[in-house]
């Protein structure tokens, strides 16, 4: 309650000076306890309070702005003569030389130096110091947990871009190339930069060269044949390629009239004698094949329409497409729809050109990918799930992961362990899953990044994978030596459990067509 | 004299590819190199090495000092005998016996 005191002064005296005097205590308001209130409060006892005597400390992080190295080299030259003598002149050379020989120290040191070098030459002579004992014992399997650091990140210099898609450089483990592109339907601002990257492993402050296409590109991919040669689908349809040593503007450009209307996803490269043919795949529902010394028109085309009658408007857009070398006439694609088509390109007919659809996902297939040891084996990632499948079982799946939080965008398998794959998430983190060691779940969880993970590269020989996000950053990450060291029984070991889920799912059919045979027989009895 | 004697003993071992006597300053004194870019590469290059190892060792031991300095690599051997003035640098090629 408020204590109030009220005092009134005429308006003729506002102003005056004020003249104090001391008076004895008033008395003004007087609130005298009220033990009734004492009843709507309880006793707490005991009455527990903590107590800490610790310094008050503060936690403050710090950045660092990236630091920009350059490398630069260094010309040595001859140096260290003393002032008097002149390094070119031969002469002045030799005089000086021979001076420093008649210095009596000079011939002791060299006789004292002699003697110990003389004693390590023969030992050399003698013995090899350095033999590495015990070298041609097998290392066994590595103790260590499994593991995987990032060694390098690139990022895109344009805001707004995510990684579409990475392709390492076929010889060796230095060079990228990541196309960058907006992949929001119609939000990308207007000004957005069409330009994607090939960086150099060791630089990751600028990119090594710039890619121009009329459009932003949505895929890339080395020729790994010619190592020079770049072939990259566009936002617009368009197809084109590059040349490396010839700069940043395609050479050719397929035109938009013949070539896709909707973005190119995929484009492979094919194998052929020439090593000049690739095919693409767009969601618009068809696949092209391209000679990239004729971009004006595609060689061939095929619809991916689930009725077999290769009717155009029946056909399903298409994000992925799988192609192994060692089956060149075969190619699968994974459609917007969820289905996997199983193509033969040389097809006699309409009807054959596609010869299986797998039920696939309930979304869009997102990646596509044989086993690279067992090619009869091949996963698909999309929605929330990693299904692999056998060639053989069209109706279901023989193996396939549980159902994630996070939507999952992309997956391939270890190119050196087959038991071996990975697959990348929309909460940005990389799953390493090994079927030997478990199945439910995945070896090694990686948080990569903080925004969704969109695309994924396993370096050929399986310990460097670049992973990229929608912020445009890629990220190299190098795994620990358990997942790219090869183990000699690993072999047979996935080949068992393989065949086991083959089997297990033939029987199920089998089972199934059985059931269903008898409930038309019993209905046909019935009725 | 005596130094040539010793010299050309070192060089007549088996595996030695060749010896240079370097300065304190780096210049090289006598060098069995033909080429003259050859020995200041090697000269210049290993005197600093020497004198980097010298002085770890000196700073982790005072008492401590550097005796000998050994490069092995794939192809050969560098050995490097340092004293107060002079450094004398030989270039082996390892006889590996199994």
């Amino acid at each position: 309650m408020e204590i109030q005191y009220v005092y009134t002064k005429k308006r003729a005296e506002f102003g005056r000076q004020c003249i104090f005097s001391d008076r004895p205590a008033e008395l003004l308001v007087d609130i005298a306890p009220n033990p009734d209130a004492l009843k709507e409060f309880v006793e707490r006892d005991p009455v527990d309070r903590g107590v800490q005597v610790v310094q008050e400390m503060s936690e403050h992080d710090v950045n660092t702005e990236r630091f920009e190295t350059d490398s630069h080299g260094l010309n040595h030259a001859e140096g260290g003569w003393p002032k008097d003598v002149n390094a070119q002149e031969v002469e002045q050379v030799i005089r000086f030389r021979k001076k420093v020989e008649k210095d009596e120290m000079y011939i002791s040191t060299v006789q004292t130096l002699g003697g110990q070098m003389e004693h390590c030459i023969k030992q050399n002579n003698a013995i090899d110091i350095y033999q590495d004992y015990f070298s041609d014992v097998e290392i066994q399997a590595s103790e260590e947990p499994p593991s995987a650091k990032t060694i390098n990140v690139f990022k895109d210099p344009y805001k707004d871009r995510g990684v579409a898609h990475i392709s390492w450089y076929p010889d060796g483990p230095t060079k990228l190339a990541i196309a960058y592109c907006n992949t929001d339907f119609q939000r990308a601002p207007k000004d957005t930069s069409t330009e994607s990257y090939v960086w150099d492993v060791i630089n990751p402050n600028s990119p090594e060269m710039t890619l121009k296409p009329v459009s932003p590109l949505v895929c890339l991919e080395y020729n790994p044949k010619d190592a020079h040669i770049l072939v990259g689908g566009c936002y617009n349809g368009q197809v084109a390629y590059w040349d490396c040593r010839k700069g940043s503007q395609p050479i050719e450009t397929s035109e938009v009239s013949t070539g896709h209307r909707d973005p190119v996803w995929k484009v492979i490269w094919n194998q052929s004698k020439t090593g000049t043919e690739c095919f693409s795949v767009s969601t618009d529902g068809q696949v092209l094949w391209w000679d990239i010394r004729k971009f004006a028109e595609p060689i061939e085309k095929l619809y991916l329409d689930a009725t077999k009658k290769q009717d155009a408007s029946q056909a399903q857009g298409a994000y992925v497409l799988e192609y192994e070398p060692t089956i060149p006439t075969k190619f699968m694609a994974g459609s917007e729809q969820g289905a996997i088509f199983s193509c033969n390109r040389k097809g006699k007919t309409d009807a054959d050109k596609i010869v299986a659809v797998y039920p696939g996902h309930i979304g869009p297939v997102y990646a596509l990918q044989r086993n690279p040891q067992f090619p009869k084996i091949f996963m698909s990632v999309g929605d929330w799930t990693t299904r692999i499948w056998s060639e053989d079982i069209k109706e279901n799946a023989i193996m396939w992961t549980k159902y994630h939080q996070s939507g999952l965008t992309d997956g391939c398998w270890s190119t050196v362990r087959p038991a071996v794959f990975f697959t990348s998430k929309t909460d940005g983190t990389l799953d390493v899953w090994d079927l030997l060691f478990k199945q439910n779940d995945p070896t090694l969880t990686v948080q990569v990044s903080d925004e969704p993970l969109q695309s994924l590269r396993l370096q050929e020989h399986g310990r460097l994978m670049a992973c990229g996000s929608q912020g445009g950053v890629a990220t190299i990450v190098e795994l620990s030596e358990g997942f790219y060291a090869q183990n000699r029984n690993e072999r047979n070991l996935v080949n068992t459990i393989f065949e086991r889920e083959t089997r297990r799912e033939k029987i199920l059919e089998a089972r199934h067509r059985e059931m269903k045979l008898k409930e038309k027989k019993g209905g046909g009895g019935v009725s | 004299a005596e130094v040539e004697e010793t010299f050309k003993r070192i060089l007549s071992h088996k595996g030695v590819i060749g010896a240079i006597i370097v300065s304190y300053d780096g210049i090289p004194i006598r060098s069995s190199f033909a080429e003259n870019d050859v020995t200041v590469q090697y000269c210049a290059l290993i005197q600093q090495l020497a004198q980097k190892a010298k002085s770890a060792v000196r700073d982790l031991d005072p008492g401590n000092d550097l005796t000998f300095l050994r490069i092995r690599s794939k192809k050969n051997e560098i050995m490097v005998a340092p004293s107060p003035d002079y450094l004398l640098l030989v270039v082996q090629e390892p006889n590996d016996q199994p």
